[in-house]
């Protein structure tokens, strides 16, 4: 599947995501970084993704209501009486 | 066992512990619940699995070797419940081939093309009308077992490891769910936030 080297564009798009996420490493991250300084198109493509899965790390936070906080409050102070084993 | 001195101790030890504890998990929260509202998709069904998580967590307490891993163990023991829970209701999700379609779909090569780069930059217009609600309808509308893995990665970052770790699956798994996963959002995203859509409408005929 993963390719051995990168010659083509296909290959590049192949392992971009594993690159994106921090996974790729080794030989083919570096052969990845050169093609991508001299491929415009394969350049645009790794700048698009990594835009995206920026927006979707942005998802993370999500407001705590009141409730919830309470609920997670009492239920903390409630393991003061159960120590653990 | 009985002496007077020693249970002293082991109140002391006990409390600092619980104070730990107590503002680990409170500094950890909105992330916890959010990591529970987005697996569930439901925010009562995400109190229930974070109470029972923080439970589970104290109880488990002293298998924990190093403090510096307490939130990818905390991370874990949430995705175990999470897992055990959806097992119970025999929901069995499977790993399926979606189609050559979906499988590869790329917003970028949609828009990538040069007729529309001659009216000036595509990638950033989607962006520019790509609304947060839009990205969460994209992530909920998931199936399982790929919407875990885009949560745990995509939204929480961890690594592949990690994420195998949480979902017992080899990281394998974890890349091919990933990648399943991304192309159907993006599908969706597609589908409901491409050019024509909402405050994306219309951008072409902007000077
Ligand atoms: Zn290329």
């Amino acid at each position: 599947m993963k390719p051995t080297s990168i010659t083509s564009c296909e290959e590049a798009i192949r392992v971009l995501a594993e690159h994106l996420d921090h996974e790729l490493g080794g030989r083919l991250e570096a052969e990845l970084n050169a093609h991508l300084e001299t491929c415009r198109s394969c350049c645009s493509r790794a700048e698009f993704e990594r835009e995206l899965k920026a927006r979707i790390r942005g998802l993370g936070a999500e407001p705590l209501d009141q409730d919830v906080a309470g609920r997670v409050q009492a239920l903390l102070r409630s393991f003061a009486d159960t120590p653990t084993p | 066992m009985c002496d007077p001195m020693s249970m002293a101790t082991e109140a002391v030890r006990s409390s600092a512990q619980h104070a730990w504890f107590s503002d680990e998990v409170q500094s950890l929260l909105p992330k916890l619940y959010g990591a529970a509202v987005k697996l569930c998709r439901d925010r009562t069904n995400a109190e229930d699995l974070v109470a029972e998580a923080l439970t589970r967590a104290w109880a488990k307490l002293p298998t924990l070797a190093d403090r510096g891993t307490f939130q990818g163990w905390l991370f874990r023991i949430l995705t175990n419940v999470y897992i055990s829970q959806y097992r119970a209701a025999r929901v069995r999700p499977e790993e399926e081939y979606l189609g050559v379609d979906a499988e590869n779909f790329s917003i970028f090569e949609r828009i990538h093309q040069p007729i529309l780069l001659w009216w000036g930059n595509p990638e950033q217009e989607f962006f520019d009308g790509l609304l947060r609600s839009d990205l969460q309808a994209a992530l909920d509308s998931l199936p399982e077992p790929y919407r875990s893995a885009v949560v745990l990665v995509d939204v929480y970052e961890l690594s592949y490891r990690d994420a195998g770790a949480a979902l017992d699956v080899p990281v394998g798994t974890v890349r091919s769910r990933l990648s399943r996963g991304r192309a159907l959002m993006q599908k969706h995203l597609w589908q409901y936030a491409g050019p024509g859509h909402g405050p994306a409408q219309g951008k072409g005929e902007r000077e």
